[in-house]
């Protein structure tokens, strides 16, 4: 297929040739295109349907700001919906297809909507779709949302890989044309680490689309020296298809390089793209200006592009959309770009000017005083009307008009933290305002200054000012600097239907109905009309809209006001947002030291935090979970266990004053607890609530170790270190963290001691006399290991828990499997030793839920009243020690094959079931195979009081309704015998 | 000697080593660690005793020093001390010793797990990783940084020469995150 629009010139390769699809038909290209101009370059200029109408749609831009030219790139998991045509860069064998589509694009059926437009006007979903209510979530939405619409997911999962990133530099300039490369030779040559990001493939800007000379070079041979330059610079890190997305505190910018967007498919390992976060002091926006369109009746057929775009594709990618083209200004940029087309060859069919005093150029017509009223093609500009000064018209025929209404200055990274941008009444348009980001600034277009050389010295002039540079600023090359004036013309009078936002099908009746039906915030507009919404956040149509209700509301633009811009500047995929953090490696795992040998017996793991934790051991013929749960209880309360309690929080307390600093933690006492033994321990919260329990053994008079619930460890840790810097910074108490030093294990059971004898060097003694309930200390094992011994117990049985260091712990519990044979020992997991410390009635996690006092847990005397603790005040608050408050309480179903539901209310055993007569809840429900009864925990009134009464368990969304006995919540050895045994 | 067989923070009875494009990233399990935290109205002989100990100026922040036994600098007043595992397995008690009751004394040998990174192009990777100013990580640096959500220490031994440290029970997560980052930008 021959290339019938490619011009000569331009920045393309033709000495190499690609091939790519789109809708399934195969075109040529050349390294340097974009989709876009290799699509015009075929003469293709239908590219798509709008989001409501259907209508048919090109490209209007030559940039990232493209509204309409929106395609879906690649196939299958890999498709992307909604890439913007300009700015995908060409690679071999790319295919795009159109969307919002059906059958066709050339056919569309759902081109129907056009015809009925004058029910499809703003928010007509809001006054159409009134009746049935009912109908609207189930009918209505998913109708339009299937009508109207853009691109559609591949509803698979992205298989690409994205990295995030950290960079630092002094000045990070965002945009890399005439001001941003001005700036970094300015601020490269000084020496300073400079990051120049541009989104663009090729840096420099708008120098690469125009024809003019900056001293001796062309525009764009000026910009690749600079480029060549700046590369050669050791403290300048050049960015491109780098995207500046935002400005955010403390001098973070993000910004996304797309690493792999440009090639046919990203090797492996390797990023499509990187979410960088770039730190910088100072950063100086080069964002240069956006062109905006005049709105006319029919604007939006394909063919009718941006004036600077025509201009841009003629000069550096040799494309054009037509052979014959107008142009429609009213400004002398619109001009140059017919200028620039006549001499690559392209009929210039008349330059449209609103100006009564346009230039005038011999070589072509130009029509002044004279305005574009209407045009004609169905699925491309065929006919231009234009009403003439004199009040005629003519018809031009032209396949392609460049549209210029002037130039916005890119003033989005400047709003990105709250501050407003000002009106600037000689350009008519909004530029930075002064309340910038901290460390921005801005030089070139994007602050208003739209000549050439008035870019390149407001460049370097920005880096050295932002910088704070003394000395002479460099040379800058002769460049343009044409006086720039606009004449706001925003749209022609008396049109129909002359679209401002083409991505969202608004037209200028929209902006006027929606002030008329009463929504004059400038922010409302945007929600009733969806003008400025979607993938390109209105970055041609904004301003028009703003004008337009200016006009209507009887006001300037400024006092309109604009909406607020937001990062990111362009779409980001979620992918590049999530980077490496997705699936398995979603969050960190923490594995136990005992996980390899679990993995190996076949444990089945459940996730606590981010600890992977043994869950139970099933043994072969063992088909359901509860039978290897119910045999590890049973085998652990017969003869012994072994469990990984590694993943309790353990920290070092040491000081002089460590003693005392834990009676402060504590709400019960431990200043004067003997070396060598452990006491259970109860934090409360400054609110007087239960923080957490655990317990403190004294290993020395300056020396303890506390140990924390799994969940708990961090959040106790970083109490006790507040605690320990702000509460009592007079303390001498050091505090560090060794949970992981230490594989922890507990040996359960009554065959414990016998066990752990086996592998305790002989000269430790663990009889109950030497070595009793609660003792604690230094031993060695397995022949002069160190390791820590206490005797501490959550299941109620004879106990022990022993720790050595992380890396012998694979080896201690395999040695303590193969020791414990003869005692028939089992290991244990989480559940088995949930129902051991729920038939113990040891509270945990769900009785410990952050609304319960010690009085609560039954733990109330625990609370010492000798002494001041942290929450200890707040726990004596009248309402937490009526006699009604909630308390801990055992509960047994009257038929043990009942199921006990934690959640599940209680209620009296008569009268009604509802919020009011509530009585309670149940925390915890397991089986015990020791009762052969399911049993659970619960908190209910009164409770303590209430021991024997029946009630009702009902959980309504269970449907269950079950009569249960309030026993002691001690179920197993009550009086605490086997853990003294 | 007891008989007790060590596997590393990864699982494997060796260390594990992968390199990647001119990077070798070696997990070193032959490291032993204690902490020191100076007490209160001790900090000058702490930092004094800990100077002797590592036959070295001590670590001022964000930096490490030292020959066989060396410092790094993990807090106000506090350090992490590294020496030989194999010659040092009871660092905590020979740190001790050596501090007194001038500074509280943890052992840390096996809360960490340590991976080096020796090769050229390193900063490429550690960009992907942290978000340490690189310029400022030269040989003596020691930082404190997040990888992947792990809290981790980064020591820069030389510019072809890197420690990290991060939590055992991570390992996994560590390494993977090291040897992604490693693919990625090598």
């Amino acid at each position: 297929m021959t290339q019938t629009n490619r011009l000569n010139g331009g920045q393309i390769d033709r000495n190499t040739s690609l091939s790519f699809k789109f809708d399934g038909r195969s075109y040529t290209a050349h390294p340097g295109d974009t989709l876009a101009s290799a699509l015009l370059a075929n003469d293709v200029r239908l590219i798509g349907r709008s989001f409501k109408y259907h209508r048919p749609r090109g490209l209007l831009t030559a940039g990232s700001e493209e509204p309409n030219g929106m395609v879906e790139l690649r196939t299958g998991a890999l498709k992307e919906p909604n890439t913007r045509a300009t700015t995908i860069e060409m690679f071999d064998g790319l295919e795009a297809k159109s969307q919002n589509r059906w059958p066709s694009l050339k056919f569309d059926a759902l081109a129907v909507n056009d015809m009925f437009s004058n029910f499809l006007s703003a928010g007509f979903y809001y006054k159409t779709f009134m009746w049935p209510a009912a109908f609207w979530e189930k009918l209505y939405e998913p109708m339009i949302r299937r009508a109207a619409g853009l691109g559609a997911l591949s509803q698979e999962a992205d298989p690409d890989e994205y990295d995030k990133g950290f960079r630092h530099c002094d000045l990070l300039i965002i945009g890399a044309g005439p001001a941003g490369l001005m700036a970094a030779l300015t601020a490269g040559r000084a020496g300073v680490d400079v990051i120049l990001a541009d989104e663009d493939f090729t840096l420099g800007g708008r120098l690469n689309s125009e024809t003019f000379a900056l001293g001796d070079h062309s525009a764009s041979d000026w910009a690749a020296q600079a480029v060549a330059e700046l590369s050669s610079l050791p403290n300048v890190r050049l960015m491109p298809r780098t995207t500046v997305i935002g400005a955010f505190d403390h001098g973070i910018y993000g910004a996304v390089e797309r690493t792999g967007d440009h090639l046919a498919s990203v090797p492996a390992g390797k990023p499509r793209q990187i979410l960088w976060r770039i730190y910088t002091q100072k950063a100086l926006l080069c964002a240069g200006a956006t062109e905006r369109p005049i709105a006319f009746e029919n604007n939006d057929r394909p063919g009718i592009m941006m004036a600077s775009a025509l201009r841009t594709y003629a000069n550096r990618f040799a494309a054009t959309a037509s052979q014959r083209v107008a142009i429609f200004t009213n400004n002398d940029d619109g001009h140059r770009t017919a200028a620039d087309l006549h001499a690559k060859g392209v009929t210039i069919t008349a330059v449209v000017d609103v100006r009564e005093d346009a230039p005038t150029c011999y070589d072509y017509e130009v029509l002044k005083g004279a305005q574009v009223i209407d045009t004609k093609g169905r699925h491309g500009l065929t006919f231009v009307e234009v009403a003439l000064a004199d009040g005629s018209t003519r018809t031009l025929e032209s396949g392609a008009l460049g549209v210029s209404g002037g130039w916005n200055p890119n003033v989005h990274m400047t709003c990105h933290q709250r501050g407003r941008p000002v009106w600037d009444d000689a350009l008519a348009a909004f530029v930075p305002g002064e309340n910038l980001p901290v460390g921005l600034s801005v030089a070139g277009a994007a602050n208003g200054v739209m000549s050439t050389h008035g870019a390149l010295q407001s460049g370097a002039e920005g880096a050295a000012n932002a910088l704070e540079l003394t000395g002479v600023l460099p040379d800058l090359p002769e460049a343009e600097d044409a006086p720039v004036s606009q004449t706001p013309f925003w749209y022609v009078q008396g049109c129909k239907r002359a679209w401002v936002d083409q991505q969202n099908d608004v037209t200028v009746k929209d902006v006027k109905l929606s002030y008329q039906e009463g929504f004059r915030s400038v922010e409302h507009l945007k929600r009733y009309t969806t003008l400025g919404m979607a993938t390109d956040q209105g970055k041609t149509s904004n301003i028009t809209g703003l004008a337009i209700m200016a006009e209507v509301a009887g006001k300037s633009i400024p006092e309109v006001g604009t909406t607020i811009f937001r990062p990111p500047y362009t779409p980001v995929p979620i992918g590049t947002f999530a980077g490496r953090m997705k699936g398995q490696e979603f969050h960190p795992t923490r594995l136990t030291p005992s996980h390899y040998w679990a993995k190996e017996r076949g444990a089945v793991f459940v996730e606590v935090g981010n600890w992977l934790r043994a869950q139970w051991f099933p043994l072969p013929g063992e088909t359901h979970w509860r039978q290897s749960v119910d045999r590890e209880v049973r085998q652990t309360r017969a003869s012994v266990g072994v469990c990984d309690c590694t993943t309790l929080g353990k920290i070092d307390v040491q000081g002089t004053d460590a003693a005392e600093f834990l009676n402060r933690i504590y709400a019960n006492g431990f200043a004067k607890l003997a070396v060598g033994k452990t006491r259970y321990g109860l934090m409360l919260r400054e609110d007087g609530m239960v923080m957490d329990d655990g317990t403190a053994a004294r290993m020395a008079e300056d020396h303890f170790v506390v140990t924390t619930t799994t969940a708990n460890a961090v959040s106790v840790y970083r109490h006790m270190e507040f605690a320990r810097q702000c509460l009592y910074p007079d303390m001498d108490v050091q505090l560090i963290s060794t949970t992981e030093a230490w594989a922890q294990y507990a040996v359960a059971g009554p065959n414990s001691r016998k066990l752990l004898q086996k592998i305790l060097d002989p000269e430790f003694d663990l009889s109950n006399d030497a070595f009793p309930f609660m003792a604690c200390g230094n031993v060695t094992v397995c022949g002069g290991l160190r390791a820590r011994l206490f005797r501490i117990s959550f299941s109620g049985e004879l106990a022990y828990e022993i720790a050595v260091p992380s890396r012998y712990g694979d080896a201690l519990m395999r040695r303590l499997m193969a020791e414990g044979e003869e005692f028939d020992v089992t290991p244990y997991g989480t559940e088995a030793l949930g129902v051991m410390r729920v038939e113990k009635g040891h509270a945990a996690g769900s009785e410990l839920n952050g609304t319960t006092t010690a009085l609560n847990l039954g733990l109330g005397k625990m609370v010492s009243k000798k002494k001041d603790s942290i929450g200890s005040v707040l726990s004596e608050r009248k309402a937490l020690v009526e006699p009604d408050v909630l308390r801990l309480v055992g509960i047994k179903p009257l038929q043990p094959e009942d199921k006990v539901t934690a959640g599940g209310h209680l209620m009296n055993s008569e009268g009604p079931v509802d919020a009011a007569h509530d009585q309670g809840y149940v925390t915890s429900a397991v089986y015990s195979p020791i009762l052969n009864s399911n049993i659970g925990l619960g908190l209910v009134k009164n409770g303590a009081e209430r021991l024997g009464e029946t009630m009702r368990l009902v959980s309504p969304l269970t449907d269950l309704t079950v009569e249960v006995e309030l026993v002691s919540a001690h179920f197993v050895d009550p009086e605490g015998e086997r853990l003294r045994a | 000697m007891h008989d007790l067989v060590a596997i590393t923070a990864l699982g494997g009875t060796d260390p594990h080593v992968d390199t990647v494009g001119g990077v070798t990233c070696t997990e070193v399990p032959g490291v032993a660690l204690a902490s020191v935290a100076a007490r209160m109205g001790q900090e000058d002989n702490t930092a004094t005793s800990l100077a002797k100990l590592i036959d070295a100026p001590t670590p001022d922040i964000g930096r490490w020093a030292g020959t066989t036994i060396s410092a790094f600098w993990a807090g106000p007043d506090q350090w992490m001390i590294e020496a030989p595992f194999d010659t040092h397995e009871a660092l905590a008690e020979q740190v001790k010793t050596a501090m007194g009751d001038a500074a509280s004394v943890t052992e840390q040998t096996d809360g960490w797990t340590r991976f080096d990174l020796n090769g050229d192009h390193i900063p490429a990777v550690l960009e992907l990783l942290c978000q340490l100013d690189l310029r400022k990580l030269d040989p003596g640096s020691a930082a404190r940084c997040s990888i992947h959500h792990i809290g981790c220490f980064v020591l820069c031994r030389t510019p072809e020469s890197f420690s990290f440290y991060g939590p055992r029970s991570s390992a996994g997560s560590l390494h993977h995150a090291l040897l992604t980052a490693m693919r990625s930008a090598l």
